[in-house]
Parts: structure tokens; C-alpha cells; sequence
């Protein structure tokens, strides 16, 4: 079986800068894979690139054995891929219902439908409590939780996380480990960006390290963390190994 | 049991709107001065085209400074087929309507790819533009105009010599139309990809949101009811030029009800008119005939001022208020 997500040498120039560079990546389904490297490594890049925000410079883009390189974001949704953004982007007059009800209008137009799966969305999330509150309102914490429950709302086969564990409180931390895991449970497959490694190789069944926009390392976390190269190119970035 | 109280909050509108509307209706039986029934046509006339307005403006947040193009076009359209051709002003009205629906569509696909402000100014330039076409068409009357001599009373013709009771009730049906319609659009995904799209377009895109289907979609539907209104104000003038139907000033007073009153909200075009509309009436007879300019100056700095002070107009105020007295 093919795998549901593959990157076949993916390219990303911007001007003279090359943020990505011959990146081939496979996610296969039920899996949750973390994508990590330094700072400036090209991880949002690659992200933005499979979500559908501009097309690679070169390179192909798979998901579901089917070739989406030039398939826009908004039809990426709609074929199953969702995403959080590194910085949030909540419709902030709205409320956090309405910004969920957003995310399942794309397989809906019943307002019924949709105001239930907001709701459904919202207790996974651990939000409904929220639910008429102005997303302009929300902590920090929970606007990313929001991001996540208007993405799942979608009801993706492939979930992208940007940044979604980083600077929280420990606590809140763990609670979104245990998110993520709930997610995967219900079939979905997840690809989550981190910086700080410490967080997420607990979670992920698969890891792959991203250095200067090439893929550095893959493999099972344990072995990715213990791997020179990878602690090499953590140098100099320290925060991001301990914390 | 949260998808009872939106239930009961949009039935609770609805409600709201009967009674403002049944009681609207009655007004005239009491007052008959024709100087105070012409304020509240033209009022009921703004809430309506600012309801209109605030599709795209509000909703979308596609902020258009030249919808008097539309309301000229509904006027025009309106004028020369019962003039010329001698088609009644209830088809004129629609056919102004898919007109401007049609123009508004064939201009948004180059501007709706403009940011911003850049959207805004592209509409005053394009008003301004089709207001100096109409000044020069010889055809369409140019400076001079359409005279649409009302001979006798006839509903068929929508021509009254005297009474401005039939125009109050069209104005009324107007208004409540375009608030029905906004009320409808707002639970609809039309509504909801409108929001999405003037918070954060790319949020928006990600979670499936055809952005320029949306911002098209705003488009036309508010240009066919800003036409509409204009349809009605060359039948209730009777005589159009362009100055008359689509100089600057008209594209100023079909937004600002929205603003002051709160842009993107249901009731802030409606509350804004109500309070908008019979101040600068009262004002302009204050000034007298040549206070147009003067117009213009108090209409740009109150939109200045509400977008710089209170960004979301009247309705903000109140519940804020509301706000505070829940904690
Ligand atoms: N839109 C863009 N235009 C120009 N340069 C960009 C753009 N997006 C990212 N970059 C550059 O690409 C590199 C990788 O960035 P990014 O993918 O955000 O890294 P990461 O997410 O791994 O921290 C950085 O040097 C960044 O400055
Ligand atoms: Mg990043």
C-alpha cells in the first residue's frame, strides 16, 4: 500500500535562499511522525509546501497515491489534509464555536451538522466550556488548542502540527501529548513540527530531523536522539535539547 | 443545549424585527407631516442599503467606498427602460439588480485580489469613473439627466404625485428585505466563509474556504440590493442625474450607517441609519443647499474618527456594557 503523505524531492527557493532542499518524506497511515531540527531548518517551509501554500520550486507532492503538487490549499482541505499555524491565526471576532464551525463546513452545509461536530470537536478538545467565549479572548494555550479542534473539524486524514507543544506550561504540555494521542486513536494520521525534541519523542513513532533544508536523520526516536549528527546540529542550540 | 441558545437567539431577532417593522408600519397614521415622512423614508432607504453594504463591507471585510456606482446603475437601469422603453419599474428594478450584480462580479475578479486598503480605493476610482461615463452619455441624458414625469397616482408604475405613504412602505419592505436576507446569510456557510475570510484569509483557505468565491459571492449579492435601494430612489425622486444617484457622497452615506452603527453586525446598519439619517437631514436644512461639501468633510471624519475610537460602532458600546455587568 502506498504511503498516505510523500514528498518526492521537494525543492523551496526563496531568491537565493534555499529553504528546502531535495526533502523526501513518507508518512505512512496511523502514524504519528515528528519533524524536528533546529531553528530556521525549513520546517515550516516543508509544512507550508504539503498544506498547499505555494507550490514547490521542484519536486512532487503525494498524498493518497495521488499527485497534489498543484492542488491548492484550499482543495488540500478538502481532500483531507489539515493544518495548525506555527503562529495562530484565530478569527478572532468570532466566537470558538463559529471557528470551528468554520473547519466543518468543509464537509457540510447543513448548519445543524455543523454546529454538532463543532460541539463534538470542542468536548475532544477539551473546549466546549469555552464555546461561546470571543476567540480573541482565549489564553495563549488554549488558542492552540483551538487551532487544533477547527482543523480536526475538517476531518483530515492527515493532521499537520506547527509548533503546537512548544511554550506551554509543562501541564499543558502533557495535555496536549495526550491530544495528539486521542487524535491518532481516532484514525487520523498525524505529522507534527517541534523544536524542542524533549517533548515529542515520547510521543511520535517516527522522527525525522531537518538540518540547513535537508532531511538529516530518520528513525525511531530513541535512536534519532543518540544520533551525532543530530546532536551536532543541536549545538549552539541548546534550549532545544534540555529545558 | 448551546444549539438551543443560538436557536433562540436568532428567533429572538426575528422577533425583534417583526415588532420594530409592524410598528414602523403604524407610524404614518400619526404622522403626517410630509417633511418628517420624507426623513423617515430616506432613513428606512439607508438602513436598508447599508444592510446591503455591510455584506461585503462588514461581513466579508471587503471595504467598498464606491457602492453609489451600484446604486446609480439601479437607478439608471430603473430610469431608461421605463422612460425609453416602457418597462415597468418593478422589472426595471430587478433588471438594475442583475445588472449590477453581473458588473460587480466582473469587477471583483480583478479587485478582490487586491489587499486592503488598495480594494478601497479601486472602488472610489471605479465610481468615480463610471459617475463621469454617465456625465458624458448623451444617450443616457448626460448632465441634464432623466425626468421620469409622474402624470397620475398608478402602483403599477410606482408613481405617486402627492402622497409619500406608498414610497414609506416600499422603503420599509426594502429595509426589512435586506436585514432578512443578511439575518438568513449570517447562519448560512455563506455567512460563515464571509467572517472567516475578513479575520484571516489564510485560516480561512486552510480549513477549506473558497476565499475568492466568498468575496465574490459578498459581492454581487450586495450590489443586486444596493441597486435595488437605487431602483426605489429614482422612482421616489422621479427625476435622476448624476449627481443625483451616484456622486462620492452616496457611497459615503451607504457605509457609515454600518460603521457607526456596527460594521459586520446585524442590527448596527439598522441602528445607525436610525440615528444617522435624520441628523444630517435635519443638518442639511440647518445649512441649507450649499452644504454639500460640508457634508462630505462631517461624513469622512465621523468614519475617521468611529474606525480610529470604536472600531465596532454603537452595537460595541452596548455590549460591552452587557459585558460588564455580567461579572
Ligand atoms: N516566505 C519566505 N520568504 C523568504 N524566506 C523564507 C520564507 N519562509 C521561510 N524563509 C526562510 O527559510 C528558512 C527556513 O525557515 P522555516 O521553514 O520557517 O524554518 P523552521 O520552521 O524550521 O524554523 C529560514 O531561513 C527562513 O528565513
Ligand atoms: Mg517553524
Amino acid at each position: 500500500m502506498t504511503a498516505l503523505l510523500e514528498t518526492r524531492g521537494v525543492w523551496q527557493r526563496f531568491g537565493g535562499l534555499i529553504a528546502n532542499s531535495d526533502v523526501s518524506i513518507s508518512v505512512g497511515r496511523g502514524e504519528i511522525v515528528g519533524l524536528i531540527g533546529p531553528n530556521g531548518a525549513g520546517k515550516s517551509t516543508l509544512f507550508n509546501l504539503i498544506a498547499g501554500v505555494r507550490p514547490p520550486t521542484q519536486g512532487t507532492i503525494w498524498l493518497d497515491g495521488e499527485d497534489v503538487t498543484a492542488t491548492p490549499a484550499t482543495e488540500r482541505c478538502q481532500r483531507g489534509i489539515a493544518r495548525t499555524f506555527q503562529v495562530v491565526k484565530s478569527f478572532e471576532t468570532m466566537t470558538v464555536v463559529d471557528n470551528v464551525i468554520v473547519g466543518a463546513l468543509v464537509r457540510t452545509t447543513d448548519m445543524r451538522a455543523a454546529r454538532r461536530k463543532a460541539f463534538e470537536v470542542l468536548e475532544f478538545t477539551g473546549l466546549a466550556a469555552r464555546a461561546d467565549v470571543m476567540a480573541s479572548e482565549l489564553i495563549p494555550s488554549e488558542k492552540r488548542r483551538l487551532e487544533v479542534a477547527r482543523a480536526l473539524a475538517t476531518e483530515p486524514k492527515l493532521l499537520l502540527l506547527d509548533e503546537v507543544l512548544t511554550g506551554l506550561t509543562p501541564l499543558e504540555a502533557q495535555t496536549g501529548v495526550e491530544l495528539v494521542r486521542r487524535v491518532r486513536d481516532t484514525g487520523v494520521t498525524v505529522l507534527m513540527v517541534e523544536h524542542v525534541m524533549e517533548i515529542v519523542m515520547p510521543l511520535v513513532d517516527r522522527a525525522i530531523v531537518l538540518d540547513l533544508g535537508k532531511v538529516l536523520v530518520e528513525g525511531k526516536p530513541a535512536d534519532v536522539v543518540r544520533d551525532p549528527k543530530v546532536i551536532a546540529a543541536y549545538l549552539g542550540d541548546r534550549h532545544a535539547v534540555g529545558s | 443545549m448551546h444549539d438551543v441558545t443560538h436557536a433562540i437567539r436568532r428567533r429572538r431577532d426575528l422577533i425583534v424585527a417583526a415588532v420594530l417593522v409592524a410598528l414602523a408600519a403604524c407610524v404614518p397614521l400619526f404622522v403626517k407631516d410630509v417633511y418628517v415622512q420624507n426623513i423617515m423614508v430616506l432613513t428606512l432607504m439607508y438602513a436598508g442599503l447599508s444592510q446591503s453594504w455591510n455584506i461585503l463591507g462588514g461581513y466579508c471585510g471587503q471595504i467598498s467606498l464606491g457602492h453609489a456606482l451600484y446604486f446609480g446603475l439601479g437607478a439608471y437601469v430603473t430610469a431608461i427602460l421605463l422612460t425609453k422603453f416602457g418597462v415597468l419599474p418593478w422589472f426595471g428594478m430587478l433588471a438594475g439588480g442583475l445588472i449590477s450584480a453581473l458588473i460587480a462580479l466582473a469587477l471583483g475578479y480583478p479587485t478582490f485580489r487586491l489587499g486592503g486598503h488598495y480594494f478601497a480605493i479601486a472602488t472610489i476610482v471605479i465610481a468615480e469613473i463610471a459617475y463621469l461615463l454617465f456625465l458624458n452619455w448623451d444617450w443616457a441624458g448626460a448632465a441634464l439627466g432623466i425626468d421620469m414625469m409622474v402624470r397620475e397616482d398608478s402602483w403599477l408604475k410606482f408613481q405617486f404625485l402627492r402622497s409619500k405613504l406608498p414610497y414609506f412602505y416600499f422603503a420599509l419592505f426594502f429595509a426589512l428585505a435586506a436585514w432578512l436576507v443578511t439575518w438568513w446569510l449570517e447562519n448560512s456557510k455563506w455567512g460563515y466563509w464571509w467572517r472567516a475570510v475578513k479575520d484571516n484569509p489564510d485560516a480561512a483557505e486552510s480549513l477549506g474556504v473558497v476565499v475568492f468565491k466568498s468575496k465574490m459571492g459578498a459581492g454581487a449579492i450586495s450590489a443586486f440590493l444596493t441597486a435595488i435601494g437605487g431602483a426605489f430612489y429614482a422612482m421616489f425622486v422621479s427625476y435622476i442625474d448624476p449627481d443625483a444617484v451616484m456622486s462620492f457622497q452616496f457611497s459615503l452615506l451607504i457605509a457609515l450607517p454600518a460603521v457607526v452603527g456596527g460594521i459586520g453586525t446585524l442590527w448596527g446598519p439598522v441602528l445607525g441609519a436610525a440615528i444617522l439619517i435624520p441628523l444630517t437631514e435635519l443638518t442639511r436644512s440647518f445649512i441649507g443647499g450649499s452644504g454639500r461639501g460640508v457634508d462630505l468633510i462631517v461624513y469622512g471624519g465621523l468614519i475617521m474618527l468611529i474606525s480610529l475610537t470604536r472600531p465596532d460602532g454603537l452595537l460595541g458600546l452596548f455590549s460591552r456594557r452587557k459585558k460588564e455587568v455580567a461579572r
